[in-house]
């Protein structure tokens, strides 16, 4: 009986297991950010004696045409597609709610006017408007951040816009203003938390957006300056190499660039299952 | 407290007249029976009276005054699907105090019991969750009760317990009260008189 309760205890049901690789995800994608921005930035620097080597024990990812060691380079460039990924994608949640909100809570024009731009930039193919607003910007790093933040947001606030309608006209938002209670308060306490998955899962499916976007700007040249260790110019650069039977120079980048994007997909599902109540027994 | 609907019209736009030229009033402590076939606009009667629509005619008063919209409003409707009226992000204790706290003598009456609170709404019955509606529409402010098919989705069982609890309290405290009802054996029992629709109004 005693050793019954106890095994019970020891194991794990299937919310911890998740809750338990969630955060082990988490905490690879944040080493994998503090890695890129403290590596020596001498391991990328150029040595001509270690030039083209295929993967070893010494350099896992292989060497570059320079003797650039490619598992750091691609750790680097990693960190900074994570980190443009993460401001890009913040800034659209944000652009996204901001404009959600507006559209369904100040009035019939409010909602026209947010939902042509709505159409509007969801009739332009992303990667075109991108392109524009990163070349109107003067390209680098501001321009693609710029680019990203101004082009990924329809979808979500779509989306925001048509859950905080539906909650505003629920009978229990009814009945809480016939409870006497302000606009304010049922904002903050009915509508946001409906809002608060919907921001989190979007910010995460917009993240794999922003970030391959981001490296598919760069590959074609219009994003990040060639100089910085980014994923998309480590991609472009080793395309002239590929066909000399060089083929570690892409294939490690760009498998770690799927692995990181998938990764992040996968804690937001992970995040949206936990925080729904009525998967709480799951 | 009595209210008074006085001559009372309503219409979704584009659409003709649901009801016109409705007066009613009910004194305090009277439980009346509303009654008349679907779509003849009772819900939408119940709806104004407390005050979640605006009459497009006429006007409702409480002690022969115009109710303030703001603050707790004191007739207070309880709806048909108790699982849309509950917030489906929040515990039951948060659903339950959101307008006021109910004694424990109450929530005994109405068989709420303390396990229940740190539910969420979707691991709950119809039946329980309806308990904590009632509960809910039940504060000190409350004047006027109106029950818009309170426990049609009940069981008998419950349906009795919930009825009881609510005359007990509606007796108690010398409230009125308006019963929307199809069980005609239903209102028979409960209400002193019943109202007809279909006779009071003018349809065009």
């Amino acid at each position: 009986m005693r050793q019954a309760i106890q095994t019970d205890r020891l194991a794990l049901n299937r919310r911890h297991w998740m809750i338990f690789f969630t955060i082990f995800a988490a905490v690879f994608l944040a080493l994998v950010v503090i890695g890129g921005t403290f590596l020596n930035p001498e391991r990328i620097a150029t040595n001509f004696q270690e030039k083209n080597l295929a993967p070893s024990l010494h350099h896992l990812f292989g060497t570059d045409w320079l003797g650039r060691d490619m598992f750091s380079r691609t750790v680097m460039g990693l960190s900074l597609s994570i980190k443009v990924g993460l401001i890009g994608a913040i800034g659209s949640t944000f652009i996204a709610v901001s404009l959600g909100m507006i559209a369904a809570t100040m009035g019939k024009a409010a909602d026209r006017i947010v939902s042509w731009l709505i159409d509007l930039f969801l009739s332009v193919p992303h990667l075109v408007a991108l392109i524009l607003i990163a070349f109107t910007l003067g390209g680098g790093f501001k321009g693609v951040v710029f680019g990203l933040m101004l082009t990924h947001w329809p979808s979500l606030a779509r989306v925001i816009r048509a859950e905080v309608m539906q909650v505003r006209s629920s009978e229990y938002v009814k009945i809480s203003k016939r409870m006497g209670k302000s606009s304010v308060w049922i904002a903050a306490h009915h509508i946001f938390p409906h809002l608060l998955p919907q921001m989190i899962i979007g910010f995460l499916l917009l993240f794999p957006h922003v970030i391959l976007h981001e490296a598919a700007v760069t590959f074609i040249g219009l994003g990040l300056s060639p100089h910085e260790p980014a994923i998309g110019v480590i991609l472009s650069e080793s395309m002239k190499y590929l066909s000399s039977g060089m083929w570690w120079l892409a294939f490690f980048p760009g498998l770690s660039l799927l692995l990181i994007v998938r990764i992040f997909d996968w804690v937001g599902e992970n995040i949206r299952i936990l925080a729904d109540p009525t998967k709480a027994h799951e | 407290m009595k209210i008074e609907a006085k001559n009372l019209g309503f219409r979704y736009d584009g659409y003709p007249w649901l009801f016109r030229n409705v007066d009613l009033t009910i004194q305090p402590g009277e439980i009346v029976g509303l009654k008349a076939p679907s779509g003849y606009g009772k819900t939408s009667l119940c709806k104004i009276l407390a005050g979640y629509e605006k009459p497009v005619e006429g006007e409702v008063l409480l002690n022969g005054e115009p109710i303030n919209s703001k603050g707790f409003h004191p007739v207070q409707l309880i709806f048909q699907h108790p699982e849309k009226a509950v917030n489906p992000r929040w515990k039951m204790d948060k659903v339950l105090n959101e307008g006021w706290r109910p004694d424990q003598s109450l929530l005994d009456l109405l068989g709420i019991e303390k396990e229940w609170m740190t539910r969420w709404p979707n691991e709950l019955s119809g039946g329980e969750l309806q308990r904590f509606c009632v509960a809910r529409a039940l504060g000190p402010d409350t004047k006027f009760l109106i029950a818009d098919e309170m426990t049609t989705m009940l069981d008998a069982i419950t349906q009795a317990q919930i009825w009881h609890a609510v005359l007990e309290i509606v007796r108690e405290r010398n409230m009125g009260m308006i019963v929307v009802s199809h069980e005609e054996k239903l209102v028979q029992r409960l209400c002193h008189r019943v109202i007809n629709l279909d006779e009071i109004t003018s349809r065009m």
